[in-house]
């Protein structure tokens, strides 16, 4: 049997700076690099033997951190960024890579959606949409074709909210506990979405360090990717969301984007859904979850809302979903931090130290980024075990 | 009550690109077009200049009836630009010709809409240059 893809790479060393409304005295770089160097002092390694850096900040990087002569590669979002990252070591190019991200300064107009989320593309702009907006129109699909019901998506939103409020490095956090009743009796956004259905936008930064297996030998609890994969249809905001548009006849739907890149991360990995013990999901909207959940197989199609309302998401129960209070609580810096620190939870998990909502002994930890209304949606598999 | 309108002249505007043009010329004429691939018939979600059924690279534009039904909507209630006048109703219709759209419902109630709701076309100017596709129920349905 061939070994593992990712046999020869291992997560060393993780990191979220202080995470706030705003951050006043930093701008994306600066905060980015505090993520950076918080990610390699607790990997315990001298940022001198960096000897790559990925991200959309990555020359700034090596720049200011003197890492020159260095490979760097200018991607962006959470996973793909580390899977970039973990195959510069797998094939050789890199010992030590960096992953860092922030976001800071961008939020100008508070009134309005975070920058990032205002289309400008000639099919959408005058139709005044936006992510609450693009998420809606699936997240309206959904409850045509299966029934899920605005209180489904509340209990949702009230978990992750409330998972935020117990904890202490939440932006969010002391706003609860929260109740399903609490979500629905917020104000109306883009239905079926009301406020507490929908993101935060914040500021702050985060970094995350991986080496060769070699190096990793050094270090104190190394974890492994046991699988990954992505997903995308097209450009986000830019042509109309479509749960059932399908670019050939036989390919899947739009709706659900993420589903062939979950199948492929549990087939490298060699695992079922059934055998995640923690899943940090990525949480624009409160729908987002369920169909996530459907998507990579944790239920099947339909049964997302129940399996919510059931109380299959929440602290001790069958499968704990983004555990720190994701982007509706903890943090939404920006698009390339808010997803990276999806995979920094789920390390955190792992690592048994979480101060809140730890979920004891956990072996394997999945994470995800993007969704619906965005057409793309990446998956990782995260494991203590050496794959 | 809160009746669906058209977006008051002011809002942000499409800007029109090389191989959409035709599109908005249609719209400023009052008449709805829609590409299709001339070798295999297929429609995507906007212009394109290559087939991504069959990778021809002969589109054309097509004239729609301008009728079609409500595929999905939302409503929104807080805009993410305050020009836009609030509710608005942005909505998928899949038109009678097959092809998916996005739009906005205007002329009803936001308790009226309904999945395969049918509506028809109507075209109101966004600004002295543009002119927006909308979507109001059809006679018979409301």
């Amino acid at each position: 049997m061939p070994a593992h893809p990712f046999r020869g790479v291992a997560i060393a060393g993780v990191h979220n700076t202080v995470q706030a409304r705003r951050l006043p005295d930093h701008d994306s770089v600066s905060i980015a690099l505090a993520g950076a160097l918080g990610a390699l002092t607790d990997a315990g390694i001298s940022p001198h033997e960096v000897d790559g850096v990925v991200g959309p900040d990555c020359a700034h990087i090596a720049l200011e951190l003197g890492l020159g002569p260095c490979t760097r590669r200018p991607s962006s979002l959470g996973i793909p960024t580390i899977l970039d990252a973990a195959a510069l070591i797998t094939t050789g190019q890199c010992d030590v890579v960096l992953v860092a991200a922030g976001g800071a300064g961008i939020h100008l107009d508070r009134t309005s959606a975070a920058p990032w989320t205002r289309p400008a593309n000639e099919l959408v702009v005058g139709y005044g949409l936006f992510t609450a907006a693009e998420f809606a129109l699936m997240a309206r699909r959904h409850m045509l074709t299966y029934g899920t019901t605005p209180e489904q998506l509340a209990a949702v939103a009230a978990t992750i909210r409330t998972n935020g409020h117990e904890n202490p490095d939440a932006v969010y956090h002391g706003r609860g506990p929260f109740s399903p009743g609490d979500v629905l009796a917020s104000r109306m956004i883009a239905d079926p979405f009301h406020l507490l259905d929908c993101a935060t936008t914040s500021e702050g930064g985060c970094g995350v360090v991986l080496v060769s297996a070699e190096r990793a030998a050094e270090s104190e609890a190394p974890l492994w990717i046991l699988g990954g994969a992505s997903d995308a249809f097209g450009p986000a905001y830019t042509v109309a969301p479509v749960w059932d548009f399908r670019p050939r006849p036989d390919a899947e739907p739009a709706g659900m984007v993420g589903a062939a890149a979950a199948r492929r991360a549990f087939a490298m990995a060699g695992l079922t859904p059934a055998e995640v013990d923690v899943a940090e999901l990525y949480d624009p909207f409160s729908f987002e979850i369920i169909r996530q959940l459907e998507a990579f197989g944790f239920c099947a199609p339909g049964e997302g809302g129940s399996f919510v309302e059931d109380g299959n998401i929440a602290p001790g129960s069958r499968l704990p979903v983004t555990t720190d209070g994701g982007t509706m609580s903890f943090s939404h810096p920006g698009i390339n931090a808010q997803q990276l620190q999806r995979v920094i939870r789920a390390a955190l998990q792992l690592r048994g130290g979480c101060t809140t909502n730890q979920v004891p002994h956990a072996e394997v930890a999945l994470c995800s980024n993007g969704g619906s209304g965005a057409l793309f949606c990446d998956v990782l598999l995260l494991g203590r075990e050496r794959p | 009550m809160s009746l669906l309108l058209p977006q008051p002249r002011g809002i942000p505007v499409p800007r029109p690109s090389l191989h959409s043009a035709a599109y908005w010329d249609g719209c400023r004429q009052h008449r709805l077009l829609y590409q299709r691939c001339a070798v295999c018939g297929y429609y995507g979600l906007g212009a394109f200049t290559v087939c991504a059924q069959c990778h021809a690279t002969s589109p054309t534009w097509e004239a729609s009836a301008g009728r079609g039904r409500l595929y999905s909507w939302t409503v929104v209630w807080q805009p993410p630009d305050p020009r836009f006048q609030v509710p608005y109703a942005p909505a998928v219709v899949r038109l009678d010709e097959g092809p998916f759209m996005m739009s906005a419902v205007i002329g009803c109630e936001p308790g009226a809409l309904h999945e395969g709701l049918e509506l028809s076309v109507e075209f109101h100017p966004a600004s002295d240059d543009l002119t927006l596709p909308y979507f109001a129920p059809s006679s018979e349905d409301s």
